[in-house]
């Protein structure tokens, strides 16, 4: 099941890439992330049968940043629809020259 | 030991994943989106039990689907953003080619891995030992590395958690006008 796993992971991951790269609103392009920090909890889970118990070390650690991410991150977004009121990203562009 | 019961629900926990996380990726609604994304980390948390690590399985249902998740549809409840806005919410033309490309080359890169053999094991006595998950259980199979050769990584983790909740509350703080 190893391999099934692997190829589950590589298109859960193209999938919240392809979600990034191609919606507009902030909020869930972070969750799109979120989706992607999974695929590579799934990669780690596979290999840790055959790598032994550390991979599922590693996952226990991703799972803790990414729990402080989303805190954080949602308060920038919280922060920023207070500035402008939209979390639609092309609204967001103070940085273009 | 996989039998054909055990490869019927693995692959249907892993078509359903792909599923939702198809329909998380196309909904309009922040909301619908968030959901199908806790279907789909449901579905993880089934492939981890399936896997053997089952305690990542609930760590997965516990943290993920249910706290990070929740925050995440507070954000949109606080936002008031429940209703799919009037905006198109995808992308134009550029966008979607370069996602549309940056799929391919990923495919590709996993087409030209899937023919590749894993190397050895680079750990003495590595790999998945069943007779130390017996003795040790499910928990603390995991616990017992995490707090031998991971304890510095795993007390800096409780910092990183101290500095992220101070940040998020001095982020996320509504500021007086006259404070400047």
């Amino acid at each position: 099941m190893l391999a099934e796993s692997l190829a589950l992971s590589a298109v859960l991951f193209t999938i919240g890439t392809i979600g990034v790269l191609t919606r507009r609103n902030a909020i869930v392009i972070f969750m799109c992330v979120e989706l992607m920090l999974n695929a590579v909890n799934l990669t780690f889970v596979a290999l840790s049968k055959v790598y032994g118990m550390a991979g599922q070390v590693f996952v226990v650690f991703v799972m803790t940043v990414a729990a402080a991410e989303a805190a954080v991150g949602l308060a920038i977004i919280i922060a920023i629809f207070r500035h402008k009121q939209t979390v639609n990203l092309e609204n967001i562009n103070l940085l273009k020259g | 030991m996989p039998n054909f019961f055990y490869e019927v629900h693995f692959y249907l926990f892993g078509l359903l994943a792909i599923a939702s996380s198809i329909a998380f990726v196309t909904r309009k609604s922040p909301v619908a989106a968030a959901l199908w994304l806790v279907n789909t980390m449901f579905c993880l948390a089934a492939l981890y039990a399936m896997l053997e690590a089952h305690f990542i399985g609930v760590i997965q249902v516990l943290v993920y689907a249910g706290a990070i998740m929740v925050v995440f549809l507070f954000v949109v409840m606080l936002l008031n953003l429940g209703q799919p806005s009037d905006l198109v919410d995808i992308r134009g033309k550029w966008g979607r080619l370069a996602a549309g490309l940056l799929g391919l080359a990923l495919l590709a890169q996993v087409i030209v891995l899937a023919g590749r053999k894993l190397p050895e094991p680079f750990t003495p006595g590595g790999g998945y030992d069943p007779i130390a998950v017996r003795d040790l259980g499910a928990v603390g199979s995991v616990a017992q590395p995490l707090f031998n050769e991971y304890l510095l990584a795993f007390e800096l983790t409780s910092i990183l958690l101290l500095v992220a909740i101070v940040g998020a509350v001095v982020i996320g703080r509504r500021r007086r006008v006259d404070a400047r």
